[in-house]
This record gives structure tokens, C-alpha cells and sequence, in this order.
């Protein structure tokens, strides 16, 4: 399978820059996953791998072979549309078998893959109707299967699980879990969800606005963002934002807001010595907090809404005027209406600058 | 339950108007051309005193080998420019789908022969066809090459009429193919293209398919249009040389305002209307057995599955 490179690569419609100029590299056999808010272009960077959307500069190679003004199927890959874009006049397993017939594979070659997919996916009952007779969840699963069956070098999904209910996504995400560790390929999928972006990727892209914000491991993304955009992109329940000036007090560094004052870590403190602008926002994940306050750094909480989801709690609670998200276990039910002082974990307090965003 | 019954009586109260309007406008001809079907008729009299026949006008029809000549020559017209039309029409249809710069002039170029009034096709036509100044017989003068008799020989008399038709109403086809081409899920053909279908492929499994249900409504336009053709060819050859272009609406118009016997050429209306209705119900039955058939398998895939 090839390493995908993208070389400078920028779309423009007309006069709308909607991707500068960007470079991107996919390893061989790597799942990438790429993230961000609606409009952000990642249907746009997908499609121009696949040769729908013409580049308007730079050049994507496939190992070193320039593949931009090559017809999508002289590409070797297989894609789920965000639209499903199913063909409306041919049944079910026509649809999924189409690129099998056309490449002449043998019928009892084609019906044994159609049903396998179609098994997987929960659609085999279904493979005698058209399209418009389907619901929008199945509709989705044939498009998976039309990409499924064939045997491309590179897979793309736009979305390929936006549409199904959580049961069926959860068992779908464990099937591409399997896909990803067990064949060898490309795999590029374009995702909102967290829970996707983390479990499947080997690397997650974080774009906005057109721009690619970080790249990396999903690990890596959660430890260390480098804004405050990929700190509130990756992790869930998103996490807390809260201003704060920087102040120096007995030899610590102390991040000092409204209702709260908390002590950096050493090493994160050292890093705020060049911080020329005392203006920061501090970015605590709910996770961070501990409802044991002696294990960190107190911090006065008071308890709005408590939301039970079985194994664990997630508490949005209030810091004098800010919303604060905590997630604690179950175990300890917390009064709503109280005041709690939490611990937290001060390690894991991250620092941005407040003009840029930028981590600190 | 007065109002229960009110309330199902309103659509019908609101289509009424419509129904009176199409019974006086549509059936109350047909009916007059029916019943004149069953007349000894000439226009001299008024209606109630044509002499009531029976079929008599229908038997006659039959071994009248006059018309029997025009109801062939009319099925080979039609059969012949419709089917030269669609090819021409949906394959210039899918040429010119796209988007280079200049091609909406171009398309627009092509659609003109169809705003042109027939009588004015005609007479252009048979200047172009004449046999000494015309720009054919010109043209292949200047060649070196003998003339044609195009319009006083009857097969290429046929073949004039034929291209002049082919000429008027390609575009016909053209324009709706397009509007098919152009309103199709632009998504399948990208899928398609991802799946590996070169040109053709995407062609012939994917458009033409999808194109189908406006095709078929085209050609059934077209087939009745054709069957219906008048003015040109009575202009360019008014029927001759012989019976070689003599179609039926003008054998029609002929009996009527020749012959005198508008009994007569009611009942050829009435084979020619038959004719149409024919293929309509054809085309109709067409459509619902697919739809019964597919609804059948369904089902039998259905029982299967549980
Ligand atoms: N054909 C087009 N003409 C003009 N602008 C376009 C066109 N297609 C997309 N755009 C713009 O490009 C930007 C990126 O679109 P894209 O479809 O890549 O977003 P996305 O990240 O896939 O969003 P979503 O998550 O909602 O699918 C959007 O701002 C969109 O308005
Ligand atoms: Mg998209």
C-alpha cells in the first residue's frame, strides 16, 4: 500500500480559499483519522484524494508517483460518501457488487463477498430492495458495503456511521477496529466523533477553518495539544476553559482566576517564564478533578447538575461565574446545591495563551 | 355524519369544473368523430342528414389498398426518424454534457430547428431539395457528381422527408436529454467513477439507466408526434411521387377535402387514434408489469428471509 503524501496542497472555489496550502503525510497501512468542526474541509481534502475535486496547487503522491491528474479509479481506493451517493436504480447487491462486475470478477466470487459484507453489516435481508426503500442508518451500511467488498488499496470514509444508533455504531467501530489491525491498507476517515477519532486512528488530524491545527497519535493529541482549539477538540466531556492570570508566589507559579487559585507543576511552571502577557487560560479536563481534595490542589466547586451515567458521574458545577465540567465515579453521590472543594490534579492543568490560543 | 359525507364530496365539488371542462373540450369531439365514423357523410350536409352506415366506412378501409399503402408508409416513417432520432438525440445529449465554455451557445444553436413553424421547414426544405437551384443538387455539381432526384424519385422522396423530419425534431430529443443528463444524482456518477466505470460504462449502467423513465416518455411523444406529422411533407411532396410519402394525416385531409367523404376519413382518424392509444396502453402496461414484477420478487425475497 503506498505512503500518501500531500505536497502544498490548496483548493480554491473562485476566489474562496477553503484549504491553504497544506502538507500531510500518511504512513503505509496507517488509519488516519481526520477531525474537526462542520465546514472545515475535510470532505474537501478526501474527495481531492480521491480525485473528485481537482487541486488548485500542489500535488499528492502516492509513494513517489504524482497521482493528481489521475482518474479516481487509476487511484486503487474504495469510498463511503458522506451522501451515501448509492446508485438509485440498482438493488441492493448491485450496488454493493458494482465494482466487482466491472472488473469482471467471477459471479460466485461476487455473491460470496455481497453476503459476507452484507452479513456484517446487518443488511443481508435487505439485498433485493432499491435504495429509496431503505431507511437513512441502512442506506449508510450499504455504502460501508460497497467499499467493504472491494479489494482497494486505500479506503476512504466521509462519515461512514454519522447515521446509525449507538448499539450499531458501537459494533460497527469494533468491525473497522478489526479491519484496521488485521488487513493491510490506507485507511482515511473523516469523523465528528470523538469516540471514533480515538478508538480507530493510528494518527488523528485536527483541522479548522481549512487549516491543519495538530497531527498526531491519539495519545499524543490528548497530552499535548498544542492549542487550545485540539484541547477542546480531543477528549470528552470537552475541557474546561477558565481565565486566569499567571502569579509568582513562595516559589511556585500560580495560575490565580475568578474563585480559584491553583500551583503549576514544576515543569509547566518553568515553562511560563517567558510568558511575557500574564493573561492565560487555563484548560483542566474534567477528568483532572478528584473528589478527594488532599490528592491535589483545592478548589471550591459548587454542584449545579449532576448527570448519572452508571459507572461514572459528570457534575457541571460553578466556579463564581464559570461553568465547570467534573467527572467523578458514582460510588460518592455529591448533594446538587452543595459546595465541594475537589482536588486537582495539577500535572494535568494545561496553560494557553489568552490572545493566540497556543499552549504555554 | 353529514359532515363526514361533506368532507369526501369536496375534492370531487372542486374537480368538477375541471371534468366539465375536459368533457366538452375532449370528449365531445371525440364522440362527434366517432359517430361521423358510422356516416355516409359529405361536407355539403349538415350532420343529421348523413346517411347512418354502420361500419361500413371501416370495411371499406380495408380492402382500400390506397390506405392500406399510407398506414405502411406512416409506420415506416415513424419507426424510422424515431429511432434515428433518439440515437441522435440522447448522443449528442450525452456529448454535450459538460461544461467547456461556449457550450450553452452551442446547445442553444441546436435547439433552433425545433422553434421553426413546419410549413416554414417545408418550404426551406424544398428549396434546399430542388432539383436545380438547391443547395444539394449545387453542391454535388460542383462536386462533379451526378444529382439526385430528391424529391421526384419515391424512395429518396421517403428519404427527403425522413431527413428533414430527423432535421426539426433530433433537437426535440436533445433538449429533454439533456434536462435528464443534467438533473441526474451528480453523487452516483462520482461513486461510479470510484467503483472504476470508464465513459461508456458510466453510460450504459449508470445514465441511460437513470435517463429511462424520461427517455421512454420522449419516445412516446415522439411516436405519436411522428404518426400526427403533416405540413412539412405536405409541402415538400405533398404525398408523391405516387403513394411513396403519402402518411396518413395527409390521406386523412385528402379524403376529407378531395374525396368528399368525411365518414370516411373520420374512421381513418379513428384506426390512426387507435393506433396511438395502442401504443400508449402498451407503454403503461409496460411500466406496471415492472413494477409488479419487482414487487413479486420483493415479496419472494421477504418470505425467504423470515
Ligand atoms: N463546490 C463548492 N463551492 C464552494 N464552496 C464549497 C464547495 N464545496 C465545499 N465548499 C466549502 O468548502 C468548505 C469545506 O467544505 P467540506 O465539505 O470539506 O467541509 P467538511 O469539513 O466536510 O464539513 P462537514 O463536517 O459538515 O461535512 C466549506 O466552507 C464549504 O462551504
Ligand atoms: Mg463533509
Amino acid at each position: 500500500m503506498p505512503k500518501i503524501f500531500f505536497d502544498q496542497v490548496s483548493k480554491s472555489y473562485g476566489a474562496v480559499e477553503v484549504l491553504p496550502p497544506f502538507d500531510l503525510t500518511l504512513e503505509d497501512g496507517e488509519f488516519t483519522v481526520l477531525v474537526g468542526p462542520s465546514g472545515c474541509g475535510k470532505s474537501t481534502t478526501l474527495r481531492m484524494l480521491a480525485g473528485l475535486e481537482t487541486l488548485s496547487n500542489g500535488e499528492i503522491y502516492f509513494d513517489d508517483r504524482a497521482i493528481s491528474k489521475l482518474e479516481p479509479k487509476e487511484r486503487d481506493l474504495a469510498m463511503v460518501f458522506q451522501d451515501y451517493a448509492l446508485y438509485p436504480h440498482m438493488n441492493i447487491a448491485k450496488n454493493m457488487s458494482f465494482a466487482l462486475r466491472l472488473a469482471r470478477v467471477s459471479k460466485s466470487e461476487i455473491d460470496e463477498k455481497v453476503l459476507r459484507v452484507a452479513k456484517m453489516l446487518n443488511i443481508a435481508h435487505l439485498l433485493d430492495r432499491k435504495p429509496a426503500e431503505l431507511s437513512g442508518g441502512q442506506r449508510q451500511r450499504v455504502a460501508m458495503g460497497r467499499a467493504l467488498v472491494r479489494d482497494a488499496g486505500t479506503f476512504l470514509f466521509d462519515e461512514p456511521l454519522s447515521n446509525l444508533d449507538a448499539k450499531l455504531r458501537g459494533k460497527m467501530r469494533a468491525e473497522l477496529a478489526e479491519m484496521r489491525d488485521t488487513i493491510d491498507k490506507n485507511m482515511v476517515y473523516v469523523t465528528h466523533d470523538q469516540v471514533e477519532a480515538m478508538t480507530l486512528g493510528d494518527r488523528i488530524v485536527v483541522m479548522s477553518d481549512g487549516y491543519i491545527q495538530q497531527q498526531g497519535t491519539p495519545e499524543a493529541l490528548f497530552k499535548h495539544p498544542v492549542n487550545k482549539f485540539v484541547a477542546g477538540f480531543i477528549g470528552s466531556p470537552t475541557m474546561n476553559f477558565l481565565d486566569a492570570d499567571l502569579v509568582e508566589e513562595r516559589g511556585l507559579t500560580w495560575v490565580r482566576g475568578d474563585g480559584f487559585m491553583l500551583p503549576l507543576s514544576d515543569e509547566t511552571g518553568k515553562r511560563m517564564a517567558d510568558a511575557k502577557n500574564r493573561n492565560v487560560t487555563v484548560g483542566i479536563r474534567p477528568s483532572s478533578f478528584l473528589t478527594d481534595a488532599s490528592n491535589g490542589a483545592p478548589m471550591e466547586l459548587k454542584v449545579v447538575v449532576s448527570e448519572y451515567l452508571g459507572a461514572q458521574s459528570v457534575l457541571i458545577t460553578r466556579c463564581s461565574e464559570t461553568d465547570v465540567v467534573v467527572e467523578t465515579q458514582s460510588a460518592q453521590p455529591l448533594q446538587t446545591g452543595s459546595v465541594q472543594i475537589f482536588g486537582v490534579k495539577t500535572d494535568e492543568i494545561m496553560v494557553f495563551e489568552k490572545s493566540s490560543g497556543r499552549r504555554l | 355524519m353529514q359532515t363526514a359525507n361533506v368532507n369526501r364530496l369536496t375534492p370531487y365539488l372542486f374537480l368538477a369544473p375541471a371534468g366539465i371542462i375536459m368533457a366538452v373540450a375532449l370528449l365531445y369531439p371525440i364522440g362527434y368523430m366517432i359517430y361521423a365514423s358510422f356516416l355516409d357523410w359529405n361536407p355539403s350536409q349538415r350532420i343529421g342528414e348523413a346517411e347512418f352506415i354502420g361500419l361500413r366506412n371501416y370495411l371499406n378501409l380495408l380492402g382500400d389498398a390506397a390506405f392500406r399503402e399510407s398506414f405502411w408508409v406512416t409506420l415506416k416513417f415513424a419507426a424510422i426518424v424515431v429511432t434515428v432520432e433518439m440515437l441522435l438525440g440522447v448522443g449528442l445529449a450525452l456529448l454535450l454534457d459538460r461544461n467547456i465554455r461556449g457550450m450553452s451557445l452551442l446547445r442553444t444553436l441546436f435547439i433552433l430547428p425545433m422553434m421553426i413553424a413546419p410549413v416554414v421547414v417545408g418550404l426551406m426544405w424544398r428549396y434546399m431539395y430542388h432539383p436545380t437551384v438547391g443547395i444539394f443538387n449545387r453542391t454535388l455539381k460542383s462536386l462533379g457528381l451526378e444529382p439526385i432526384p430528391w424529391l421526384s424519385d419515391g424512395n429518396w422522396a421517403f428519404a427527403s422527408v425522413i431527413i428533414a423530419d430527423i432535421w426539426q425534431w433530433t433537437p426535440f430529443i436533445f433538449i429533454l436529454s439533456l434536462a435528464a443528463l443534467q438533473s441526474l444524482p451528480q453523487s452516483a456518477m462520482e461513486a461510479s467513477r470510484i467503483d472504476g466505470a470508464t465513459g461508456w460504462q458510466q453510460i450504459i449502467h449508470i445514465k441511460l439507466p437513470l435517463m429511462m423513465p424520461v427517455l421512454i416518455v420522449t419516445l412516446l411523444l415522439r411516436l405519436i408526434d411522428a404518426f400526427k406529422v403533416l405540413e412539412v411533407i405536405l409541402v415538400l411532396t405533398n404525398g408523391g411521387p405516387g403513394l411513396s410519402t403519402e402518411i396518413l394525416s395527409l390521406r386523412i385531409s385528402r379524403t376529407a377535402s378531395e374525396f368528399r367523404e368525411l365518414g370516411e376519413a373520420a374512421a381513418m382518424s379513428n384506426v390512426l387514434l387507435i393506433l396511438l392509444m395502442i401504443l400508449t396502453f402498451a407503454m403503461f402496461a409496460y411500466s406496471k408489469a415492472v413494477e409488479i414484477r419487482t414487487a413479486r420478487l420483493r415479496a419472494a425475497a421477504e418470505e425467504t428471509a423470515i
